[in-house]
């Protein structure tokens, strides 16, 4: 079990998402970077689609309640465990009543911090993710409060070791972020100005960029005519555009359908990137063919299982002292 | 008008019917939607059908898209005739109109000439389509409301409006399933909640089926509020 001592400022439990209930207006929520989430499993030697926590801008403080191996992914806030740095994109392991404590983001906007065994909440209609809309998923659907005591599952691979991601696998957060679209499905409704415009301005992610949406600030974006459609159905990256002309990105909690014409959709990879944009931060949207899109959907794939037998490969750690400097080596079966 | 396939990135193909709220293009959305389901097509992972559109997610690396739009497309063809499947169902709402619960009652009966009487009577006389589901979990789209009935939205939005408020706005009616600001004038609530995630059937309705309000007491309210907090409520469905 660990216990949630300060949670930060937005701070919930969350999985791959509730997939298959979008036709009853219930949105699939999940973890918004699917990578970060999905990596800090692999370290943690979680089963996939372990429960984990997401915390948004700032870290919470928790106390595990009993020894365990956990991992910390995504964006970096300087976690320490009893005062101690902790390591982001990497393994360790903490004892009864140790405590992690977690600051405000240095990079990127969200981090993962997956237990080994789980964040075990009951699972509704599949999914342990918190839906706070629909009041439903992780801790009693909704964001998780200072006092709240979370239990942990016991399925696991058991054969893992404590390690630090390689730096290759690590994404860095970049400002502006470049985000790959793929064009429609109602870019008819724009002017080629209108497009251009899109492709060729930059935007700004604004205040108002939640697990719902990314409201992006810039140019206006022209339409043909009326800015309205008859609702059809969102999807997560759907690139929506009001009649005020500036760009919203729909995300893990967005709403299942709606009436604002679709420039482009964010290609899934890409949509982890976003993810960890702040407030501020730069967006230029590229465009791409759907074999890029593809070609970027199955790499992304290809590195979770790369990670996974990274994490098995042998592996020697030695501290060697040359001349009185220390030097930390680390020899890794090829 | 043609049906249209649209990408909506890499994982989600858009068979568009129509650009109308449109009661046949609605039919031939939500009977295409239960062929697609029928023929649990590998790599397909949901389907979403709305007003005039269906949504299908899909794994491009179980099926591509040039598979999946060939396969879609030998199911329009069927969609226009007779639906196969699950048939729609009719569930009654129970609706306690007036008082504390229906604000603007009153200002929709004044509106349009009538009575609240007149307005009870009217509103829950004809069974409703669920075009489709949408905004907020449950939220049903419902089209076929009486015209005598219409009502514009308020000016203000109301920044609360408690769960199981049904209301009017324009030609729409429908009620809210979750506690959420909105502008429609509300005439009445529903002690019932269409969804109960611990239910094995945890949806009351599902889009293509149809909706009709029966005016209760407050006596019945308060009984049918009770026996759905203790999960003994019997909801009310049958054939439309």
């Amino acid at each position: 079990m660990i216990t949630i001592l300060s949670p930060g400022p937005m701070t919930t439990v969350q999985d791959e998402g509730r997939w298959g209930y979008q036709g009853f207006g219930m949105p699939p929520a999940g973890a918004m970077d699917r990578y970060a989430y999905r990596v800090a499993n692999l370290l943690a030697g979680n089963r996939p689609g372990a429960a984990a926590l997401e915390m948004t801008i700032g870290g919470a403080t928790l106390r595990f309640d009993r020894p365990h191996v956990a991992a910390i992914c995504g964006a970096d806030m300087g976690a320490r465990l009893n005062g101690k740095p902790v390591a982001n994109w990497s393994s360790f392991s903490a004892n009864s009543c140790d405590e992690l404590r977690m600051n405000f983001a240095a990079t990127g906007c969200r981090a993962y911090l997956a237990v080994q065994g789980g964040i075990n909440v009951p699972a509704v209609l599949g999914s342990r993710s918190t839906c706070t809309r629909a009041g439903i998923g992780g801790h009693h659907g909704r964001q998780l409060r200072a006092g709240d005591s979370l239990p942990i599952g016991s399925e696991f691979d058991r054969d893992i070791r404590l390690q630090a991601l390689c730096r290759s696998f690590i994404p860095e957060y970049r400002n502006p972020i470049e985000i790959r679209v793929l064009s429609g499905p109602q870019d008819d409704y724009f002017t080629p100005a209108g497009i251009e415009t899109f492709y060729w301005k930059t935007f700004k992610i604004s205040y108002d960029a939640d697990r719902m949406g990314f409201r992006l600030d810039g140019p206006e974006i022209e339409h043909r005519g009326s800015p309205d459609i008859v609702s059809d159905a969102l999807c997560t990256g759907s690139v929506q555009v009001p009649g005020h002309g500036r760009p919203i990105v729909l995300m893990a909690d967005r709403q299942t359908a709606g009436g604002y014409p679709k420039i482009a959709t964010v290609i899934g990879p890409d949509v982890s990137c976003l993810a960890q944009g702040r407030p501020g931060d730069r967006v230029r949207f590229v465009r791409c063919s759907e074999e890029e899109a593809l070609g970027a959907l199955r790499a992304e794939r290809d590195r979770y299982g790369e990670i996974a037998r990274w994490l098995k490969t042998f592996m020697l750690r030695m501290q060697i002292t040359i001349n009185g400097v220390k030097f930390e080596t680390e020899i890794r079966e090829g | 008008m043609a049906v249209r396939m649209l990408a909506a990135g890499e994982q989600g193909l858009v068979v568009e019917f129509g650009d109308s709220i449109d009661s046949a293009l609605n039919d031939r959305v939500h009977a295409f939607c239960r062929r697609l389901h029928e023929a649990k097509l590998p790599g397909v992972i949901e389907i979403v059908p709305t007003y005039r559109s269906a949504l299908v997610m899909f794994d491009p690396f179980v099926i591509t898209r040039a598979e999946l739009q060939s396969r879609a497309d030998s199911m329009l063809e069927a969609a226009g005739a007779a639906t196969g499947g699950k048939t729609p169902r009719l569930v009654r709402i129970p609706v306690c109109y007036g008082g504390e619960f229906g604000p603007d009652l009153e200002f929709v009966a004044g509106h349009n000439h009538l009575s609240p009487d007149d307005v009870i009577r009217i509103h829950s006389a004809r069974p409703l389509k669920i075009y489709m589901l949408g905004f907020m979990p449950g939220f049903p789209y419902l089209g076929g409301m009486d015209g005598r009935i219409a009502a514009p939205r308020l000016r203000k939005p109301r920044i609360r409006i408690p769960a199981g408020s049904v209301g009017i706005a324009g030609t729409q009616t429908g009620f809210y399933p979750y506690e959420s600001p909105g502008g429609w004038r509300l005439i009445g609530r529903t002690p019932i909640k269409p969804f109960n995630p611990a239910s094995h059937d945890p949806f009351l309705y599902s889009a293509g089926d149809y909706l009709q309000f029966r005016p209760i007491t407050n006596e019945e309210y308060e009984r049918i509020r009770r026996d759905a907090e203790g999960g003994r409520y019997q909801p009310e469905v049958g054939e439309p």
